[in-house]
């Protein structure tokens, strides 16, 4: 193996990494707004918010991401009435179609979770809350969402981790992040297995990073389950 | 210009690209159960590696399945795709053979769902031994059933049994993964798509048609395995 040409290769797609951590961070920041809604349709008990919230991830879990990426980066252009719009200038910029997809598809299966983690609260906790006096909403932002987090965070840690994956899309409409400058630099010397093991260590890299956060959030959100110290031989309150 | 409605764009008259359409739904589910299958025999060599008492064996099964979930799964068809010229071109010299040799983009596409869906199925199938009762494997290993009779009659049902959600789940992935294989050229549904949008200018019609055909496979789908999970459930209590 050729230590120089992967050398090169790190040196050419290190700079797509800003790109892939933005296209992911934006995303996965903006989907959250829609996330939150799309779960508390579902839960709402009113039938038509539910239905439309049911819709809404369906579609976006059962098709492929390049297919809603391409409907937006290439469908919505046919039609005069979008490109004459104000939203043109954003419709036809392929970092905003990439950022739309990314965001429409994540709050689809973000949704799922956060309803999953608001369910999981049982349901004693918060009679319990309601018995204490709390109205709903100090009781939905002391009692459940704490609770709700510490339940979905793992699920949503693998969600994060799909979404830095997905950012590779937006290498098919013209990105030049880590699989853009990868792909690039495959077609100009024709060696896929150097260059691949490169930008697979890039993600591998990013990835690791990722769950040793999350392992440190979950660590955070769960100080019972942390040793005591009294347990812990040495040390002093 | 007049341009055509959506329903004699899509539809099946002489310049309808219906049947087009549906031939590349059938090259998507090709392709799809092809790599699925192939996903399944590296997952049930992953799992019983896994399993395995060797240190090797599970530290090599740990390593692929990290790593197969950890990189974009374009980069893996990349690899398969360009990659393969890598190895096959000069192997083809080998055998007098001048010339760019690569694999077909059905075979790579195919090879790489392959291996990232085994990565996936390797988790499920060892989460589904694990969950068998350490009794009915006991029971068989104590009225003298040699390990492959085990496997087949007692193992392998129960173990199903179990997988079939997960299983589920990953045919899913695997069915829109394949949408990725259109970037070598594989004429599948999305790369149908483009090739209609292309000559007719009506990207929008085409996309979503696309996206249309998966969710139809995928309902179809989601419906066949809730009849499989019944099916294999038959006689299990539920509290």
């Amino acid at each position: 193996m050729d230590l120089n040409f992967l050398y090169e290769a790190l040196l050419t797609i290190i700079p797509g990494i800003p790109l892939t951590l933005k296209l992911a961070g934006s995303s996965v920041g903006l989907g959250l707004f829609i996330a939150l809604p799309l779960a508390l349709m579902r839960l709402s008990g009113v039938a038509a918010l539910d239905w439309i919230a049911r819709a809404y991830t369906f579609v976006f879990r059962s098709t492929p991401l390049l297919v809603q990426i391409f409907i937006i980066y290439y469908g919505l252009g046919q039609f005069r009435e979008i490109r004459s719009s104000l939203l043109w200038p954003i419709l036809r910029d392929p970092y905003w179609c990439a950022i739309i997809a990314l965001t429409l598809n994540t709050a689809a299966y973000a949704s799922e979770i956060i309803r999953g983690g608001l369910t999981s609260v049982a349901a004693g906790q918060i009679e319990a809350a309601r018995a204490v006096g709390m109205n709903r909403l100090t009781a939905f932002r002391r009692i459940i969402v704490p609770q709700a987090v510490r339940q979905a965070l793992p699920a949503y840690g693998n969600e994060l981790i799909l979404m830095v994956k997905a950012t590779s899309l937006a290498s098919i409409i013209t990105m030049l992040e880590v699989t853009g400058l990868a792909a690039k630099m495959i077609s100009e010397t024709y060696r896929a297995i150097e260059v691949f093991i490169v930008a697979g260590s890039v993600y591998l890299v990013i990835n690791f990073v990722l769950t040793r956060l999350l392992k440190l959030a979950e660590a955070h959100l769960n100080p019972h389950t942390r040793p005591h110290l009294d347990a812990v031989p040495g040390a002093t309150r | 210009m007049n341009q055509p409605g959506a329903i004699e764009l899509l539809g099946f008259g002489p310049n309808g690209w219906g049947a087009a359409m549906l031939l590349a739904t059938a090259m998507t589910i090709a392709v799809a159960l092809t790599g699925f299958l192939f996903g399944a025999m590296v997952g049930v060599g992953g799992a019983y590696a896994k399993l395995s008492d060797s240190r090797i064996a599970r530290g090599l099964a740990d390593g692929y399945t990290t790593v197969l979930r950890g990189i974009p799964d374009l980069l893996v068809i990349y690899l398969f795709y360009f990659g393969s010229s890598a190895v096959l071109t000069p192997l083809g010299r080998i055998f007098g053979a001048t010339g760019f040799i690569s694999l077909p983009g059905f075979l790579a596409g195919a090879l790489a769902i392959g291996v990232v869906s085994g990565a996936y199925q390797t988790e499920v199938l060892r989460g589904a031994y694990l969950a068998i009762p350490k009794g009915e494997i006991e029971a068989a290993t104590a009225v003298g059933m040699r390990p492959l009779l085990k496997f087949r009659r007692i193992v392998a049902p129960l173990a199903l049994r179990f997988a079939i959600p997960g299983i589920g789940n990953v045919w899913q992935l695997v069915l829109k993964e394949t949408a990725l294989i259109s970037v070598t050229g594989l004429v599948e549904i999305l790369r149908q798509a483009q090739i209609g949008s292309g000559s007719t200018r009506q990207p929008f019609a085409f996309f979503v048609a696309a996206a249309c055909l998966y969710m139809a496979i995928s309902a179809v789908s989601t419906y066949g395995f809730g009849v499989a999970e019944r099916h294999y459930s038959r006689g299990l209590r539920r509290l």
